[in-house]
């Protein structure tokens, strides 16, 4: 019984990290940047939650849904100027970003931590069966899962879908073919947004307390998830988000108590392993070659 | 000319260092910490240029050499019974060592570069964004076991009454060395080799250099250098804890560097000195100083809108990876004749 519960958990970490994962993935496809500051989408989301704490629940989250697609576009919008050039200065500007941002939040809210009041009803728990699983995560699940297969259906059966799509295949074919570049880089960064708009809310719940490093804290380990899957492509980069919080949880679950502190040291040299065997990705389908020598 | 320029490469870096040195000792005392600040940053962003710089792969890691060596560097120079009373669990040859202040300093090197070299053996056989990220996961290892491993250091508790051995004299003379190796390897012929990969690896490759050979050489004793300035920092600040060697310092000595321009030398001195510049008149500046009273945080925001700034809009930072001679060249005619002529003619 108590594996399955610690099963439910880790299912739950991974969608929330998979919904991350998914943004910064689609992003990385249309236009080659790994954002760092995408964690800073999900610190605002929260700090906007803070704020409408005593407005209706809707407000709320039309507000929080607003703000993060704000976010994103105004990352989109700043970032422009990097489009050609090197990935590792795009890596450090969205480094720089992230930091700008997490200063700005130190200065308003400071760094004691504001609670969000959000739905606590979802910290229940609820019994299936002997197991008790709280609301929240029964929804991070279903949300996940849900948002997870839109997302499919938006890439697979949608005209912009399928420009995204292109891009993210041969971003100068597509682009003499007639897809638009700033449209379709700017619906990458919206659909992250929503994403890591839910994502916060999910995430919210069950850590009330936001401080600027919030999304940080939560994004980097969903970072390192993705480029172990392997960014090429989306599914590969979700599945790898996903498979860094299930196997968090677990190892979690698993470590003899005295040596839990030591589970970061525990996941990330299961990362350097996987990155020596598969450098291109755990998830990628052939096993790419490192250099083109 | 190109004498001169080659030069240059090397002696704009040192004069630059050393003048910041002399005006730093000639500044009033609270001020003088800035300046050490700056002299320790320089010495850590150098050891960073040494493997990125002319290897081309980031390594967001190297925190964890300073770190090991500011803690290797610590340990030795504190008394036995002091350390045993913050951590009693250390392991008795930690406990039992005590060398003087240049010993510590070797040691924190040799710590460092042994480290690095370890880490490298497998780790330098991945390019791009995986190297990155396993970089990330070196420091995120090293980090987490520091603080929790009481047997090798003071764990999350603050390791202190470390003697303040980092003056200016010791400062100047280490930034002024770590510069020299840097020079001295950039030139060698492993260097030119590394540099060679950075800018085609297929030709690089072809033409017989072993990549990864060359890569694990820079990343040893880049982890050497690293380990070094950890030591400088820890005889500088007098206590350290693990909090002090780990993201935010990772963030902002990359920074440094590429704003100041990753391919030279010059560029991660420049960088260095003027990220610390900045970002001590900014610190000033909260306090109040000449009538300008900042809010608190002012810092911390506008540093990182400099740096945002600088990084969209040059990308290949201040310097553009040139030598300090290419400033030179690049003055209008008039002005370039006017100099030249007062500099004996030429």
């Amino acid at each position: 019984m108590n594996t399955l519960q610690t099963l439910v958990d880790a299912v739950a970490l991974g969608s929330l990290f998979a919904l991350v994962a998914m943004g910064i993935a689609l992003v990385f496809g249309v236009m080659r940047l790994v954002n760092f500051a995408h964690g800073e989408l999900l610190t605002a989301g929260a700090y906007a939650l803070f704020l409408t704490n005593d407005l209706p629940l809707a407000v709320s989250i039309v507000v929080l849904f607003a703000t993060v697609i704000a976010f994103a576009l105004a990352m989109e919008t700043s970032v422009r100027p990097l489009r050609s050039a090197s990935p590792a200065a795009m890596l450090v500007t969205t480094f720089a970003i992230s930091f700008l941002l997490q200063s700005i939040f130190l200065v308003v809210f400071g760094s004691q931590g504001d609670n969000v009041g959000i739905l606590p009803e979802l910290n229940q728990a609820v019994d299936i069966g002997g197991l008790r699983v709280r609301w929240v995560t029964l929804t991070s699940i279903g949300v996940g899962a849900l948002l997870l297969g839109g997302t499919a259906l938006l890439l697979n059966r949608t005209t912009i879908g399928l420009e995204m799509r292109a891009a993210a295949y041969d971003f100068r074919t597509a682009r003499i073919l007639g897809v638009r570049a700033n449209r379709v880089i700017r619906f990458a960064f919206v659909v992250a947004g929503v994403l890591a708009a839910v994502a916060t809310l999910m995430l919210v719940v069950q850590r009330p307390l936001v401080t600027p490093t919030f999304g940080f804290q939560f994004v980097i380990p969903a970072l390192v998830g993705v480029v172990v899957g392997g960014l090429d492509r989306l599914t590969s980069a979700t599945l790898g988000g996903f498979a860094i919080g299930f196997a968090t949880a677990i190892l979690g679950d698993v470590l003899p108590s005295d040596a839990r502190v030591f589970l970061p040291s525990v996941v990330f040299a299961l990362v350097i392993v996987v990155l020596l065997v598969r450098p291109s990705g755990l998830f990628t389908r052939a096993r790419a070659v490192v250099e083109r020598v | 000319m190109r004498r001169r320029q080659e030069l240059a490469e090397l002696g704009g870096p040192v004069a630059l260092l050393v003048l910041v040195a002399v005006l730093g000792s000639l500044a009033s005392r609270s001020l003088q910490v800035e300046f050490r600040t700056a002299l320790v940053s320089a010495t850590i962003v150098i050891a960073l240029y040494v493997f990125i710089g002319n290897s081309g792969v980031l390594s967001f890691g190297h925190i964890s050499f300073v770190a090991v060596g500011a803690f290797a560097a610590g340990l030795v120079s504190v008394p036995e019974a002091l350390k045993l009373s913050v951590s009693p669990e250390l392991f008795p040859l930690i406990a039992g060592a005590e060398v003087g202040n240049a010993a510590s300093l070797l040691i924190a090197a040799a710590v460092g570069g042994v480290y690095a070299f370890l880490v490298g053996v497998p780790l330098m056989r991945l390019s791009g964004l995986a190297a990155g990220i396993a970089t990330f996961a070196v420091l995120e290892i090293t980090h987490n076991v520091l603080r929790n491993w009481p047997r090798i250091g003071p764990g999350a508790k603050t390791l202190s009454l470390v003697p303040e051995t980092s003056g200016f004299l010791q400062l100047t003379v280490g930034a002024v060395a770590v510069a020299g190796i840097a020079y001295a390897y950039q030139r060698s012929r492993p260097g030119r080799l590394l540099r060679a990969a950075r800018e085609d690896p297929a030709a690089a490759q072809g033409s017989g250099v072993n990549i990864h050979r060359q890569r694990l050489v820079a990343f040893t004793l880049s982890g050497a250098l690293a380990g070094f300035g950890g030591g400088l920092l820890v005889h500088f600040l007098g206590s350290i804890t693990t909090e002090q060697v780990y993201l935010d310092l990772t963030f902002i000595t990359l920074a440094m560097l590429i704003i100041g321009g990753v391919s030279s030398l010059w560029g991660a001195v420049v960088g260095a000195l003027l990220v610390s510049g900045l970002n001590s008149l900014l610190a000033e500046a909260e306090l109040g100083i000449g009538g300008v009273d900042l809010p608190t945080g002012t810092r911390l925001v506008t540093l990182g809108a400099v740096m945002a700034l600088v990084l969209l809009f040059r990308p290949a930072g201040i310097t553009g990876g040139r030598p300090p001679g290419a400033l030179l060249e690049r003055l209008p005619g008039q002005l370039r004749s006017a100099l030249s002529g007062r500099s004996g003619g030429r």
